[in-house]
């Protein structure tokens, strides 16, 4: 079993065909309907969606002092929207569950495998 | 027993390590330790197949070898021994190093092991270089130089991808029935991309008849998938011509122009069988199609005896299930044959190929056919100028001839 990442992407400020209430109403009734299905499975550990980037945070350390500054970390032209964190038995499974996702939502879904330690290359 | 020379070892091992790599994954569940055992083997075999001879079952010998060996290893290796009780139970199994011949599950080990390189999560080039790497049997370094990339950066790329098989956890099975269409197209692919390496690269014309042991290997093991077929007779009716493609003085020649008897006919003649195996199967595909328009070619005496009319009817049917804009071009080219370089140049003109160099020089054909030199001249330049083996380029300078791509 390994567990998995699966994030979800968004891009920037670019308007996405904007979903009448009706198609949003649907399309949660689709999440609400795979989250059950990935419990049910024993695949569902943790799922979650983001605020838009403007709303994070980034502290670091500068100079041995903690800086904190408005966010996100990196500027960049897609951010992370939301993920689900989920077991798996291989990568074809996980997927599997990317594929649903992603049929769902519409945006592109990247599929990362957890380190474990045991993972780590041996020195 | 009379020795054998390290030529001879190395030509065993290359034709049965792709086996033993796959059985040992299976056994181990792990690429590095199956790659490191299977070459312990052969440096064993180097000193004792040279005094003794190969043994009476050298693919036997080698998994039953390589299997010890990495044993060994994951019992010097404290840090392993979690490993080992779990796989010692079926790893185990003979010390008898002339075990019979395995099948069965064992040509199941290469199935599974070529769907695991030529994985969709893999990048393109990974999945010809692991391809190539564990079944081919090929070194690393024979594999950098056949796609001219340094070994070190070859090394790095294995190492990656083997790296992502286990951190993503890459599955070693033949996939389900529902993934196997899209999974076993990958596959071809990766098996004709390297064929085409092969014939692309006049230094590495090995990786043809890799490609063609590959292919060969793939219609064994999935005897009833028609495209699988399609590719290793496309295969064979291409490699038929290789020979007879190239002059003595290493300049192209084409297929009109070739000296037909030198084409090889035990070649053709097992892929003009594939070909009718597949129109009997009648489930066609695109390399049972481009097998069958070869194998036209194949059947005609001299090139004005070609059957253009079928070439083209088979052309219309490979545009729709593959239609993209390259067999369009080649579909032109049969169009010129039947109705003339006017009808052809007005279809090649839609086309959007312009990197393409056998665009240009279909182009620079139909022009000079049409009796328009200034624009065939420019148009053979160009094909020049993109064309890839210096043998081509060449070709088109001197102001091309009825190319035909």
């Amino acid at each position: 079993m390994t567990r998995y990442m699966l994030s979800v992407h968004s891009a920037n400020g670019v308007a996405q065909e904007p979903m009448s209430a009706e198609e949003m109403q649907q399309s949660w009734q689709q999440i609400g309907a795979l989250e059950s299905e990935m419990k049910a499975a024993g695949a569902w550990v943790f799922s979650g969606r983001l605020h838009e980037p403007g709303t994070a945070t980034v502290v670091r350390v500068a100079n041995g002092e903690i800086l904190t500054t408005d966010g996100p970390f990196a500027e960049a032209k897609e951010h992370l929207g939301g993920f689900y964190i989920i077991n798996a038995d291989d990568l074809d499974a996980a997927l599997a569950w990317a594929s649903k996702v992603t049929r769902i939502i519409g945006t592109p879904i990247e599929v990362w495998p957890f380190a474990d330690f045991a993972d780590e290359p041996r020195g | 027993m009379a020795g054998i020379d390290e030529a001879e070892i190395g030509r065993v091992f290359r034709d049965n390590s792709g086996r033993s790599v796959a059985t040992l994954i299976r056994v181990f569940g792990d690429i590095d330790i199956a790659e490191d055992a299977v070459q312990e083997a052969y440096t064993l075999a180097l000193t004792r197949w040279a005094r003794d001879g190969a043994p009476p079952n050298p693919g036997g010998w080698i998994t039953t070898t390589a299997r010890k060996r990495a044993i060994d290893r994951l019992r010097r290796e404290s840090r392993e021994r979690e490993l080992l009780g779990q796989m010692a139970a079926s790893a185990l199994g003979s010390d008898d190093p002339d075990i019979p011949e395995e099948t069965g599950p064992v040509q199941d080990d290469r199935l599974r092991l070529i769907f695991t390189c030529c994985h969709p999560a893999l990048s393109a080039e990974a999945q010809v270089a692991l391809t190539l790497r564990l079944l081919g049997g090929l070194s690393t370094e024979e594999v950098a130089r056949s796609f001219l990339v340094a070994e070190p950066t070859m090394a790095q790329r294995l190492v990656r991808a083997k790296h992502k098989i286990k951190a993503a956890r890459i599955p070693y099975r033949v996939p389900a029935d529902h993934e196997l269409p899209d999974r076993l197209r990958a596959v071809l692919s990766v098996v004709y991309l390297i064929y085409n390496a092969g014939l692309n690269s006049p230094a590495e014309r090995g990786l043809c008849a890799e490609a063609v042991r590959l292919g060969r290997l793939l219609t064994t093991l999935m005897p009833d998938e028609p495209e699988a077929a399609g590719l290793l007779g496309l295969l064979l009716l291409t490699e038929s011509r290789r020979a007879s493609r190239t002059g003595a003085d290493g300049s192209l020649v084409l297929l009109g122009e070739q000296d037909r008897s030198r084409w090889d006919r035990a070649a053709i003649a097992e892929g003009l069988r594939i070909v009718q195996w597949c129109l009997r199967r009648n489930q066609p595909g695109p390399y049972q199609l481009q097998a069958a328009i070869n194998a036209v070619h194949a059947d005609a005496a001299s090139a004005a005896e070609t059957d253009w009319s079928q070439i083209v009817a088979l052309y219309d049917q490979l545009l729709v299930v593959l239609p993209t804009p390259v067999v369009a071009l080649n579909r032109a080219v049969a169009i010129g044959e039947v109705h003339g370089p006017a009808a052809a140049l007005a279809l090649v003109d839609e086309l959007d190929l312009d990197n393409y160099y056998p665009f240009h020089a279909t182009r620079a054909d139909m022009l000079r056919r049409l009796g328009r030199e200034c624009e065939a001249a420019a148009a053979y330049s160009r094909a020049a100028d993109l064309a890839p083996t210096d043998a081509e380029r060449e070709f088109f300078r001197r102001g091309g001839r009825a190319y035909r791509p």
